[in-house]
């Protein structure tokens, strides 16, 4: 869902220029200031501290907001800073001494266990962007192709459903089928075949969160590229299918390149998340196929940090881990600017 | 959309017959792959004892209606405290998100108005980067908030995301109707909460219910945040009771310890079952309302 949302806002966001102007372009110009009741679509401009004064309700307006987000999302960013101290927990914040990079040693020095969380986590994502990422672009192509928009309603009202229950739900109704007294077991076992372990099965591990996320959140995904099919213009694939295109040609031809960039979009996004895979989900699943398969890096900064008490150092590779999705990020869009993509954002 | 389809199904000569067979089995898999389990879960909570016993645990079609393993629930002891976490948190915490972000995106949505392109820069960038586990928690605990259902509440409480979302709305309501208000002599203040809020219903509906699912299943924050048990949300009763499968007495229950309880499959599938209920009551509300929320000026490329 996270990826979605950023999409989402930051188109919104593209589109606001033109709104803006289309605002402001709309009142009559220069009667505002004039007339003295503060309307904004002034042409005249005013000082620095007259706007401020002229907008202090708003100002005020924002403020509850904006702190709350500058307290609980911008001060944990300085927060990171105790990556390169050696942070004691029972120390006022700012008396723990200096330690400039030694945090940092375990990545670079290649800790085993900071290795295999980190292959574990590549791995997954790689896993993930094969199966998981396909999915919601085949539904939605199958969704499309309905007759019935009714049967379409009904099918997307079921599938976007478990989208928005919790991972505690999803893994517990998981259990429920696939564990040892589950309804596969139990069908196995009243047919005289032997049980299998899915759940503490380290080898199936990463094919078990797999089928969670699909199970999960392909309904969901396929809204974006719906809306996105809704866009081609319906008057390429009557070209197309006077050109004597087959169906399967149009949907090569037409629907592909038709959603192309929303697809580049998310790949872009995905990339950025790479470092970052269902934290939440393996934390609750991790007492039952233990650390070394399901160890990724998020569970390890928790494990040694807050439940181990190595601060300094989860804290290094939780800041080393953001600034690569960062780069990840701004350097896939690079790319995607050289091959004429819209990428996530625009110069 | 409509266009489309016809185009693509109307006059184009239709798909053959196979395809078209094709077509509904998946999609009937699909539909029957996430219904079924939720038939389980229920079943499960409402079957009688010998059957859920019979059936090792899990019973796909009830043989009964009973409700003996609700009821042990909501005998005044751990689930039913935690229901009460968890809608204090989900009630309490949607109000806060919806003023906060409300009054920030309503006044990130008047053009020209004074430090609107740094205070809209802070609200983009929290959606980029997140600062991260360690620093997160190091902050609510120099807060002083471990512990305290704030601590649910207060990091969460505004989506840069949906900040977005709710300006985009308001950015859409004719000028004209705002500055006739302003000509009458209203106030910012006024103006927002006379005129903006009570147009944009359908958008507030879709936020308010997406921070409310948001507060309802957030589990991590609170294992991180509360170790008293009395505080605990419901996801936490349902990772310790029915994940991690630990045995619930009768005194978790608040029934005397002599009580004869239901098989324990029953009273976890109960407890997952109330805390499926809210999510299924207000699915409907979102789903009629989602669509149109979110993607109205939102996938627009």
């Amino acid at each position: 869902m996270a990826r979605t949302d950023a999409i989402n806002s930051l188109q919104t966001d593209r589109t606001t220029p033109s709104d803006t102007t289309g605002a402001t372009g709309s009142g009559p110009p220069g009667a505002a200031t004039e007339s003295g009741i503060g309307l904004r679509s002034a042409s005249k401009p005013l000082s620095w501290w007259a706007r401020a004064r002229r907008d202090k309700v708003l100002l005020l307006m924002a403020l509850p907001g904006l702190v709350l987000l500058l307290v609980f999302h911008y001060l944990p960013l300085l927060g990171n800073l105790i990556a390169f101290q050696e942070y004691l927990p029972f120390v006022p914040f700012g008396r723990s001494a200096w330690v400039g990079l030694d945090n940092f040693a375990v990545i670079f020095n290649g800790d085993a266990e900071f290795l295999n969380a980190l292959k574990n986590t590549l791995l997954i994502t790689l896993v993930q962007v094969i199966f998981v990422f396909p999915a919601p672009i085949a539904l939605a192509l199958l969704l499309n192709s309905l007759l019935s928009e009714r049967i379409k309603r009904i099918v997307q009202s079921v599938l976007y459903l478990p989208h928005f229950l919790s991972w505690v739900i999803v893994i517990a109704i998981f259990q429920q089928i696939l564990g040892g007294s589950g309804l596969i077991n139990n069908f196995l076992r009243s047919h005289g075949m032997g049980t299998i372990d899915f759940l503490g099965n380290p080898d199936g591990f990463i094919a078990l969160l797999t089928s969670q996320v699909i199970w999960k959140d392909t309904g969901w995904g396929t809204i974006l590229f719906l809306a996105a099919l809704t866009q081609i213009d319906p008057g390429l694939y009557e070209a197309a299918r006077v050109d004597g295109a087959s169906r399967w040609r149009q949907l090569w031809h037409v629907t592909v390149p038709g959603i192309r960039g929303l697809i580049i979009l998310l790949l872009i996004l995905r990339l950025g998340d790479s470092l970052t895979v269902g934290f939440e989900q393996i934390i609750l699943q991790q007492n039952l196929v233990g650390r070394p398969a399901s160890e990724v890096l998020d569970t390890y900064v928790y494990n040694n940090g807050v439940l181990a008490g190595q601060w300094g150092v989860s804290a290094a590779v939780g800041l080393v881990k953001g600034l690569v999705a960062v780069v990840l990020v701004i350097g896939a869009n690079k790319i995607a600017h050289i091959f004429g993509e819209a990428g996530v954002y625009q110069k | 959309m409509s266009t489309v389809q016809k185009l693509q199904n109307g006059i184009d000569d239709g798909p053959a017959m196979s395809s078209r067979v094709l077509k509904t089995v998946v999609l009937a898999v699909c539909c029957a792959v996430v219904i079924v389990p939720f038939l389980g879960v229920i079943s499960t909570s409402i079957a009688s004892q010998q059957h859920v016993t019979n059936s090792g645990g899990f019973v796909l079609w009830p043989d009964a209606f009973n409700l003996d393993a609700y009821k042990s629930i909501f005998n005044g002891g751990v689930v039913q405290r935690a229901l009460l976490v968890s809608i204090v948190i989900a009630g309490g915490g949607t109000l806060i998100s919806l003023a906060g972000s409300t009054m920030l995106a309503y006044s990130l949505s008047r053009p020209g108005s004074f430090g609107q392109r740094p205070i809209l820069m802070i609200v983009l960038f929290s959606i980029l980067f997140s600062p991260g586990l360690i620093p997160n928690y190091l902050v609510v605990k120099q807060f002083g908030l471990l512990d305290s259902l704030l601590a649910l509440i207060l990091p969460t409480a505004i989506s840069g995301f949906n900040v977005i979302v709710l300006r985009s709305f308001f950015m859409g309501i004719p000028e004209s109707v705002l500055d006739s208000a302003r000509i009458d002599g209203a106030g910012d203040f006024r103006i927002f909460w006379s005129i903006v809020l009570p147009l944009s219903r359908a958008v507030l509906a879709v936020v308010g219910l997406f921070y409310a699912v948001g507060y309802w299943n957030a589990f991590f924050n609170a294992m991180l945040y509360i170790s008293d048990t009395a505080k605990w949300p419901l996801q936490l009763v349902l990772r310790t009771y029915v994940i991690n499968n630990t045995e619930l007495s009768s005194g978790d229950l608040g029934g005397a310890a002599a009580d004869q309880l239901p098989p324990q499959e029953s009273i976890q599938m109960a407890i997952l079952v109330v805390s499926l209920v809210p999510i299924l009551i207000v699915y409907p509300f979102l789903q009629r309302h989602f669509a149109k929320g979110m993607l109205t000026g939102a996938v627009k490329g």
